[in-house]
């Protein structure tokens, strides 16, 4: 277990690595990687089993991005966490690049799946869920998912199977940013009443800080012992760690021009120890 | 010609035998096994079926899912509701990753008879023939239907095997196989060949018998391997014949003809024609009445290669 400074320090590395990677790119999107990020450290550094040494390892956990948009930020927490070399990162969607601009598992043998078109990461996580389970495994597997994604209703269809066969080494986070491509969740379509949703489907829901270390660790240490399929509500922040990219959905998929990436590097530096 | 069994019921044989010979094959359902039948799988695997209910997005994968950790998921439902409603699933989720999940559609074709247009696929060979990595068999009847079935087992990545609902005529053996990448040449012919597959194949062979019949020699291709499709056969024929009709229940565009005409119009292009749906959607009635309306007949068969060939 790493502590909660070092792990605040990772997550501003991890937020330059994403400013980096999109100015070289000129295209991704700031905002949804920026509210994921310390959901993606959490997992990687102290929630999930696993061996960046062996990326294939039977008896890893499975991690799903389902939101793939977030690939940059999940790009930086691989290559930190030493599955490759973080020099790769400024490769992002350029031609050639195992870093497409949506998760590709082919390209890069880590990611346990290829993502992009939402919708579809919880049932693939069902279906591992249901497979460790028939083959007598250990492993849980998490998916991360927007909630503008939550619109979805194949969403809600994984989330009927889950329940109703038990899934309980299946965990769900929702990255609860408020802000979709249009406009404020909110008004482009509410998901409210979320905790009732996903309690009606079955699930143990718990809430937590999506930007605190302290709060993620706590509910991901609920969720593992759930007896039933979790799923974690963590209240974000899109665009978190740049004040303007903060809470709009004009940085959703926006590359900074010079002074704007400028700009933000200062704030984000700022905050590293 | 021989009796009448639905091809369906050669899935069914076909999964309980992959199932008993393969420890990793489940079944996925939604909601329609006791139709296509493959409930009996769950009665004699319980752990390896999942009835996800009425939920085509999520079957397909929740299939990608289990197929990524090693299964050999076989996904069967009603032709319209997989290829249609789950396409984005199947192209993101399970052709891009090049997964061995088999997809099952069944009630392919008008030939579905009363149902109606909802439930006969008729666009299902086309939407799943332009995905990269996806393998497409149509068998003619059940033998054949079980030999897609295992030979689905051998191809790498994914699979759609195409059957219908109605009875058709026994055309092969229980020792069939199919090879994917493979047709049949049922009938030699001198002056057109007849490239089928599915329920046009009993068709094409008795239209092959009327032309006979009138002095013309026309042979008879089943690609049953619709993607990729036997080339150095239809090429073959093409080339010795000059001629082709395709039959097929399905719509004129995409599908089987679809594949022909492209082939042929880039490396041999000869007199073509063919016998399918025209645009058009299905309508209830039986079978038979059905196929008369649309035109999918033996005669429509034989009628087109006559005025080909004048």
């Amino acid at each position: 277990m790493i502590d909660n400074v070092k792990m605040q320090d990772l997550a501003l590395r991890v937020r330059l690595d994403v400013l980096e990677m999109i100015r070289a790119a000129g295209s991704g999107h700031p905002g949804g990687s920026f509210s994921s990020v310390e959901i993606l450290v959490e997992l990687y550094w102290n929630v999930m089993n696993i061996r960046p040494e062996e990326p294939r390892w039977e008896g890893r956990d499975r991690f799903i991005l389902s939101k793939g948009h977030a690939c940059p930020a999940l790009y930086s927490v691989l290559a930190r966490r030493g599955y490759f070399d973080p020099a790769e990162l400024l490769t992002l969607r350029k031609l050639g690049s195992r870093l497409q601009g949506h998760p590709n598992m082919h390209e890069l043998p880590c990611l346990d799946a290829s993502t992009g078109s939402l919708g579809q990461g919880l049932s693939i996580a069902c279906g591992m869920a249901h497979a460790i389970r028939l083959d007598d495994r250990e492993s849980h597997v998490f998916c991360l998912l927007g909630d503008g994604e939550l619109q979805e209703g194949s969403i809600w269809e994984a989330a009927m199977t889950a329940s109703h066969y038990n899934l309980k080494h299946l965990t769900a986070i929702v990255d609860r940013n408020r802000v979709q491509l249009d406009g404020p969740v909110s008004e482009v379509m509410e998901i409210e009443p979320l905790v009732d949703k996903w309690l009606a489907f079955g699930w143990d829901v718990i809430i937590a800080e999506g930007h605190s270390i302290p709060s993620l660790e706590k509910a991901f240490e609920h969720c593992c012992e759930a007896p039933f399929p979790s799923v974690i509500i963590a209240n974000t922040v899109k665009g978190k760690g740049v004040s303007f990219m903060e809470n709009t959905c004009l940085w959703h998929g926006r590359c900074p021009d010079e002074e704007e990436y400028k700009a933000a590097v200062r704030e984000i530096r700022g905050g590293l120890s | 010609m021989n009796n009448l069994k639905a091809t369906r019921e050669g899935y069914v044989d076909g999964i309980l035998q992959a199932g008993r010979e393969n420890s990793r094959v489940v079944v996925v359902e939604g909601d329609v096994s006791r139709s296509i039948g493959s409930a009996s799988f769950g009665e004699e695997f319980p752990d390896r079926f999942f009835n996800l209910g009425a939920s085509e997005q999520d079957m397909l994968c929740e299939a990608a899912g289990l197929a990524l950790e090693g299964f050999i998921p076989f996904v069967g439902t009603y032709g319209v509701f997989v290829a249609g409603r789950a396409w984005d699933q199947i192209r993101t989720s399970i052709c891009y990753m090049n997964l061995d999940v088999r997809i099952a559609g069944a009630h392919g074709g008008v030939s579905v008879g009363p149902d109606g247009a909802t439930h006969q696929a008729l666009e299902d060979i086309a939407l799943m023939r332009v995905l990269p990595n996806m393998k497409i068999l149509v068998p003619a009847d059940s033998n054949q239907t079980r030999a897609a079935v295992l030979a689905s087992l051998e191809a790498d990545g994914p699979v759609y095997i195409r059957f219908g609902r109605n009875p058709v005529p026994q055309l092969y053996t229980r020792d069939e196989k199919v090879k994917i990448g493979r047709g049949n040449l049922l009938r030699e012919g001198d002056d057109i060949t007849l490239v089928t597959c599915g329920a046009m194949v009993s068709l094409s062979i008795a239209a092959s018998s009327i032309l006979q019949d009138r002095g013309i020699s026309a042979g008879v291709i089943d690609m049953v391997s619709v993607k990729p499709l036997d080339r150095e056969l239809l090429l073959g024929q093409a080339e010795k014949t000059g001629a082709v009709i395709v039959a097929e229940d399905h719509q004129v565009t995409g599908g089987l003809f679809g594949a022909v005409a492209e082939t042929l119009a880039l490396e041999m292009p000869v007199l073509m024609d063919t016998v399918a749906m025209q645009g058009s959607f299905g309508a209830s009635g039986s079978p038979a009445e059905v196929m008369k309306k649309f035109g999918l007949t033996t005669s429509a068969i034989a009628e087109k290669a006559e005025r080909i060939l004048h």
